[in-house]
């Protein structure tokens, strides 16, 4: 037995001493937040004290350079009603390819299917175009624009699913009465709610992290920036690089995520795993 | 049952089905007609035949880009696999904190990837000053920046899944090999591994394809300096387009074979998974 806890002792230290070069990163960038723009490359390691604490000077830089408080309300905005729109539609669709038996049925399946495999880079330039042409290129198009790209992934989850369900409860309620919208509503939805969530929390993950998509519809010149739009666009453009700002603008921005992800810890790794074995 | 739900079809399927000819079928039918044009604008397209096809492959930045990927999986995926099993197996073991443990190794997974490429880009950039140099002087420093990274991100990721795995293997059989005489190692290696192939299949897959697709990151923390020498496929596909005008048709036909690489990585792991499950 002795032997043993030693033995996990020293695990739990090799461990710890991981745990702290994993959270490294976020404390170097943390710590330089609150140094003069200077010193950051100067003296990176350095702890911001004296001379070099710039108190909260970079973060009033970094919120206005980069409209953080915009960038924030329009990713939040996107990601939210993204997430809900594409419940919504692509249960129902699942629901129905499944239960309507046709060869358009199995077609559509196989599409959704192909669509999983195929990255972004091969359709960006015409679906940027094409959405320009439609007007969709503002946060309202973006909604139709993400249920349109992400509906392979979750049409296919949600089919998965809707398959392992026993026929009899909703042919019993479509016999009591209940039209198929009802049914829809009252009995598969709740069934479908633990598919459902790990759904929300997938797209969600790419929704608000995703950068090229709004980059290229929605652009730099409009004030409908998301976060990492607005990131790349205080470090991409040219010009006198303000690093104080920067390190500011990325602590603003993984606090949330970092928030999110201590309250909803448990369903955030459940429905990532789930997600990678079916997926 | 299916009588009266086909009359519902507009609205069970159609919105759906629209967004997805908007975002997805209408752009790739096109991609694929336009990856043969010569284009600035979607409306200005001449065919040109295999022309473009022959330019992405004389274009040295699309074979230095595809060379480049290809190394940087390779190490990015043994790496990763092999650092989030083992932590996997340290963590199913009763160890006080290992819920903190996995919660703090699992974390940088979900910070996007131009978050993460700045993140790493300010601090690999500290440490080298201290050597008096960047990390755009030489590509070797981009090239390891990008796997220090990308382990960084996805070591929990992997290791959750194996976590799954690990506990889905049965302790009787472990019981079995260790009454047998099967030592602790060869447990491991007889035992435990064979049983949790189908997670192995999982993250090898998920790990290579994430390492072609891989966009963000590289844009953020080198953005393929120096001189392009750090460039990825996705990158360099996207330099193709909106860098230098002219070249949009060059950039669709090396999207169109960016996706048969990526779509082929997929098909060889549909393979293995159906053999595997028809052999069990």
């Amino acid at each position: 037995m002795r032997k043993k806890s030693l033995s996990n002792t020293i695990l739990f230290l090799v461990l710890s001493i991981l745990a702290v070069l994993f959270v490294t990163p976020i404390f170097f960038v943390g710590m330089n937040s609150f140094k003069g723009r200077f010193f950051i490359s100067d003296r990176p390691f350095a702890f911001p004290q004296g001379e070099l604490f710039a108190g909260f000077e970079n973060y009033i830089n970094g919120v206005e350079r980069a409209e953080f408080f915009s960038a924030f309300g329009w990713s939040t905005f996107i990601t939210v009603f993204s997430v809900l729109v594409i419940i919504l539609c692509t249960s129902m669709t699942a629901w129905y390819i499944t239960r309507v038996k046709t060869k358009s049925s199995e077609f559509l399946y196989f599409a959704f299917v192909f669509s999983m495999v195929v990255p972004f880079q091969m359709i960006m330039f015409t679906m940027s175009k094409l959405a320009d042409s439609l007007n969709l290129n503002n946060p309202l198009g973006m909604l139709v624009l993400y249920l349109g790209f992400g509906a392979g992934l979750s049409v296919f989850m949600f089919c998965g699913f809707v398959k392992g369900i026993p026929l009899e409860i909703e042919e019993a309620a479509l016999m009591d009465g209940c039209s198929p919208v009802k049914t829809y509503f009252r009995i598969v939805l709740p069934i479908l709610k633990p598919t459902a969530i790990t759904v929300a929390i997938l797209n969600a993950m790419w929704i608000w992290n995703d950068y090229l998509l709004p980059y290229l519809v929605i652009g730099v010149g409009t004030p409908y920036k998301t976060i990492p739009v607005a990131v790349q666009y205080l470090m991409g453009s040219y010009g006198a690089k303000d690093y104080g700002a920067l390190m500011a603008l990325l602590v603003l921005s993984v606090i949330p995520i970092v928030v999110l992800y201590l309250f909803c810890q448990k369903y955030i790794i459940e429905g990532v795993v789930a997600g990678a074995v079916k997926g | 049952m299916e009588r009266t739900m086909k009359k519902y079809f507009p609205l069970f399927v159609m919105p759906t089905l629209m967004a997805f000819f908007i975002a997805f079928v209408i752009p790739f039918l096109m991609g694929l007609y336009l990856s043969f044009c010569k284009f600035t604008t979607v409306t200005n397209a001449k065919f040109v035949g295999l022309d473009n096809y022959v330019k992405a492959f004389s274009n040295k930045g699309f074979l230095s880009a595809l060379g480049f990927t290809v190394l940087f999986a390779m190490v990015a995926v043994v790496t990763i696999n092999v650092f989030g099993f083992l932590l996997a197996l340290l963590l199913t073991r009763q160890i006080p904190g290992r819920n903190l443990f996995r919660t703090v190794f699992f974390m940088p997974n979900l910070i996007g990837g131009i978050v993460l490429g700045y993140i790493w880009q300010a601090m690999i950039n500290g440490v080298l000053s201290g050597f008096g140099v960047t990390m755009l002087m030489d590509a070797k420093y981009g090239y390891w920046g990008l796997i220090l990274l990308m382990n960084w991100q996805m070591i929990g990721y992997i290791m959750v899944i194996y976590i799954a795995g690990l506990q889905n293997v049965s302790g009787d059989v472990l019981e079995a090999a260790k009454i047998d005489g099967a030592g602790k190692l060869q447990a491991l290696f007889r035992v435990t591994l064979p049983m949790m192939m189908s997670s192995i299949t999982i993250c090898l897959f998920l790990t290579i394809s994430n390492s072609f697709k891989m966009f963000d990151q590289n844009l953020a923390l080198t953005g393929g300096g120096p001189s392009g020498k750090t460039t990825m496929l996705a990158l360099d596909i996207y330099k193709t387009f909106y860098d230098k005008v002219g070249f949009e048709g060059v950039g669709q036909a090396k999207a169109v074979l960016f996706f048969l690489i990526v779509a082929g990585i997929a098909m060889v792991q549909l393979f293995i998974t159906r053999h595997r499950e028809v052999e069990s």
